[in-house]
């Protein structure tokens, strides 16, 4: 009998189970390595080492990486568009205060909490639009001079507080007892989850002046806010539905035989738990509209992406179409991989709390 | 107290909260509606489907269907329809190829491999699709070279700036013959399987059907389409003057949107793959394997099958979302339905909601048709398992 090898150390034989366990495996290892080195050698050459970082014009950007510089020119219009620059500070301060009450709304032991996430909810939006646009004592800034990343955080939150009531409401209605109600919002559903969204924010922008009384306007960049908010109602109606389905038959039948109404039992029993359950779906169905906020570009509102496309037509940086992609895409990829690993990390918890 | 007693009842309470909803819904219809009757009239705009027959006077450079700007604006949507079709087919197919690949080397046991596919999925899942769209198009298409020093693909199909130039047949009778032979070779499989399936039954006795429909379905006709290619004239593109001539021209549009559309697809469709396969348990694999399968055979008896059920349904509508989204065409105007029809068409006759309605009702058909196929699928794989 052959003697048993001496153990090896724990890392070591770690990398070896998991990268050359067999000839085949080292094969694909080392493929692997070479693939990486391919790729990212010139990629890292191009962001960073051969990259120009000083200067403020074309011609500071000598060396052959990446010209960072046009980003730093740039940079306000990316975060603001073509909003006024006096007036950069509502935004700024709107931000703050976002922020501020998010921070303070995320630690759990702050008293009164419910109470102060009520207030937050009612006064903010309100808040915003009146600091975005202004009216009642600030300068009134037209929604076509909104654009860059202030856009685009606008469109998902602002369509995010449409959608997500009228989600709920649509996943009540559909499970609803009453075959007029159930029918209404499965057809709703339906129908929005069933077309492009570049075709909801045609139709928002072509048909809402129409549907309208004449004379009662509606502004360019609510009507997109409102054909993402439905088409992403649609969607969050089924996240919604989801938890709902995971809800067992005893939480309301219990609620029922102790007396309560249809809608103290959807209140107090059903959607506390039901939306806690669904909670990572629906941060998934929100990432999913963060992403698709970029579609307003059809219909001529400058996003974050908007701008980026709009920069590549400037005659004074010809060429850095790759600059301006890569720092857009940048922002998209590091706010929705965030949210992402929120979302995980929610499902985790939601999985420690039920023992599931 | 009957008062009380007549709204506390269930059923009246039933009967009027429906009620309220349908007058409710039908006020809201018919106040926009007639908003929109007043709108139109006032801005002058027709209404009704005669526009369909009208001349489009509108050109469209990427077209399979002969389509002629003094066509009607039928024959627009339905050159419309046929681009969606084209790229959305195409890019499907490229899809599942890349999502089954990266998904199958997220699950394998190399770190380095399933960590790159990770990178690749997390990369491509979080970022917006039009980001892709429009990278490939303004960022990688239009930094291509000019067609005089055109990238050349074993001189017979050559990528440049103006788009991916590749040859055409002359004639198609080889071709057919090569189709004719691939579906005779095809039935031939399906026959021998049943045959087999029926012996092995019978008598116990194994037959290679894997091995046999490899050659007879793999091998066999991508000989005969190599046959029919020797045997045809083809069409090969060349340089004259400043641009190519002959053969077939997929445009920079159709380049970008197809290569974005696959490659966005394909990591949603890897982590379909993953979790499908992951659905799978243990157990069941190492039963098989303590029945004495090798791994060939653990993976296609008893993972496959079991996998598949799993797989279908979400990579159905991830076909389904590839399609509605090969609608951010319009954006690089690429000619499918929502640019050549939303958008040209629209501009010329002002006919909004026909328009809108039409379009609609398209991607309303498509996605009925594939949910019903998705239904039927269920069903008939239900009545198989249990």
């Amino acid at each position: 009998m052959k003697a048993a090898r001496p153990p090896l150390p724990g890392w070591l034989a770690t990398l070896r189970q998991r990268l050359f366990a067999t000839p085949v495996d080292v094969a694909v290892s080392f493929l692997c390595v070479y693939v990486v080195w391919r790729i990212s050698l010139p990629l890292v050459d191009w962001l960073l080492v051969e990259a120009n970082w000083r200067g403020t014009s074309r011609e500071d950007c000598t060396s052959a990486g990446a010209c960072w510089v046009f980003i730093r020119a740039r940079f306000a219009q990316f975060m603001y568009g073509q909003y006024p620059v006096p007036e950069r500070w509502r935004v700024d301060l709107l931000g703050a205060l976002a922020v501020c009450a998010a921070a303070a709304l995320s630690w759990r032991r702050l008293p009164r909490r419910r109470e102060a996430a009520i207030a937050a909810l009612v006064i903010l939006p309100p808040l915003g639009i009146w600091l975005l646009s202004g009216g009642l004592g600030l300068g009134i800034v037209e929604t076509r001079e909104w654009g860059g990343l202030t856009l685009t955080l606008f469109l998902a939150i602002y369509a995010g507080l449409i959608a997500i009531p009228l989600g709920i409401l649509l996943a009540l209605g559909r499970r609803s007892r009453l075959p007029m109600i159930r029918f209404a919002s499965i057809v709703f559903i339906e129908f929005w989850r069933g077309v492009p969204i570049i075709t909801v924010i045609f139709l928002a922008s072509l048909l809402l002046p129409l549907i309208m009384p004449t004379g009662f306007n509606v502004d360019r960049l609510a009507r997109a806010v409102i054909g993402l908010a439905f088409v992403i109602a649609a969607y969050m109606a089924e996240a919604v539905r989801g938890g709902l389905q995971a809800l067992p038959d005893g939480q309301v039948e219990a609620a029922q035989a102790l007396g309560l109404g249809y809608w103290r039992i959807t209140r107090l029993i059903v959607l506390p738990q039901a939306l806690r359950i669904a909670l990572p779906a629906m941060t998934n169905e929100f990432i999913a509209l963060f992403k698709n906020t970029t579609l307003v570009l059809i219909v001529s509102i400058f996003d974050l992406l908007g701008i980026a496309q709009a920069a590549l037509a400037d005659p004074a940086w010809v060429g850095m179409n790759m600059e301006a992609y890569v720092f857009a895409g940048a922002i998209y990829w590091f706010a929705c991989f965030g949210l992402s690993q929120w979302s995980r990390l929610q499902e985790k918890r939601l999985q420690a709390a039920y023992g599931r | 107290m009957p008062v009380i007693r007549f709204w506390r009842d269930r059923k009246v309470r039933d009967v009027l909260w429906q009620a309220l909803a349908t007058v409710g819904l039908v006020v809201v219809v018919v106040f926009f509606v007639r908003n929109a009757s007043d709108n139109m009239v006032k801005a002058g705009i027709a209404s009704g489907f005669q526009f369909l027959w009208r001349d489009s006077g509108i050109e469209v450079p990427f077209n399979i269907t002969g389509y002629k700007p003094s066509d009607t604006i039928l024959a627009l949507l339905w050159t419309g329809i046929v681009n969606t079709i084209l790229v959305s087919a195409a890019a499907v197919v490229v899809a599942t190829v890349i999502g089954f690949t990266v998904g199958l080397m997220r699950l394998s046991h190399n770190w380095l491999l399933s960590t790159l596919a990770a990178v690749y999925i997390e990369f491509v899942r979080n970022i917006p699709l039009l980001f892709f769209v429009l990278f490939w198009y303004f960022g990688v298409l239009s930094a291509l070279p000019t067609p005089k020093e055109s990238y050349d693909f074993l001189g017979v199909a050559f990528l440049n700036r103006r788009g991916l130039w590749i040859p055409l047949p002359n004639e198609v009778t080889g071709f057919q013959f090569a189709l004719l032979a691939i579906v005779a070779l095809i039935v031939a499989q399906i026959g021998l399987a049943r045959w087999a399936k029926a012996r092995q039954a019978r008598t116990g006795q194994d037959f290679p059907t894997w091995m046999v429909g490899f050659v007879l379905c793999g091998l066999l006709p991508i000989a005969a389409l190599a046959v029919a290619g020797a045997a045809t004239s083809w069409d090969v593109p060349t340089l004259r003057g400043f641009n190519y001539r002959g053969g077939f021209v997929l445009v920079p549009e159709f380049v970008a949107l197809f290569m974005a559309l696959s490659t966005y697809t394909a990591g949603f469709i890897a982590e379909v793959v993953r979790g499908g396969i992951q659905s799978v348990r243990q157990g069941q694999i190492d039963a098989a394997r303590a029945l004495g399968l090798t791994p060939g055979r653990v993976v296609r008896l008893v993972v496959i099958p079991q996998a598949m059920p799993v797989i279908i349904p979400p990579i159905t509508s991830q076909y389904l979302n590839l399609i509605k989204n090969s609608s951010l065409g319009a954006a690089i105007a690429y000619p499918e339905i929502v640019a050549v029809f939303m958008g040209s068409a629209l501009v010329a006759t002002g006919q909004a909601i026909e328009i809108i309605a039409i379009t609609l009702g398209i991607y309303l058909t498509i996605g009925l048709a594939v949910s019903a196929f998705m239904n039927w699928y269920n069903a008939r794989h239900r009545l198989v398992t249990r």
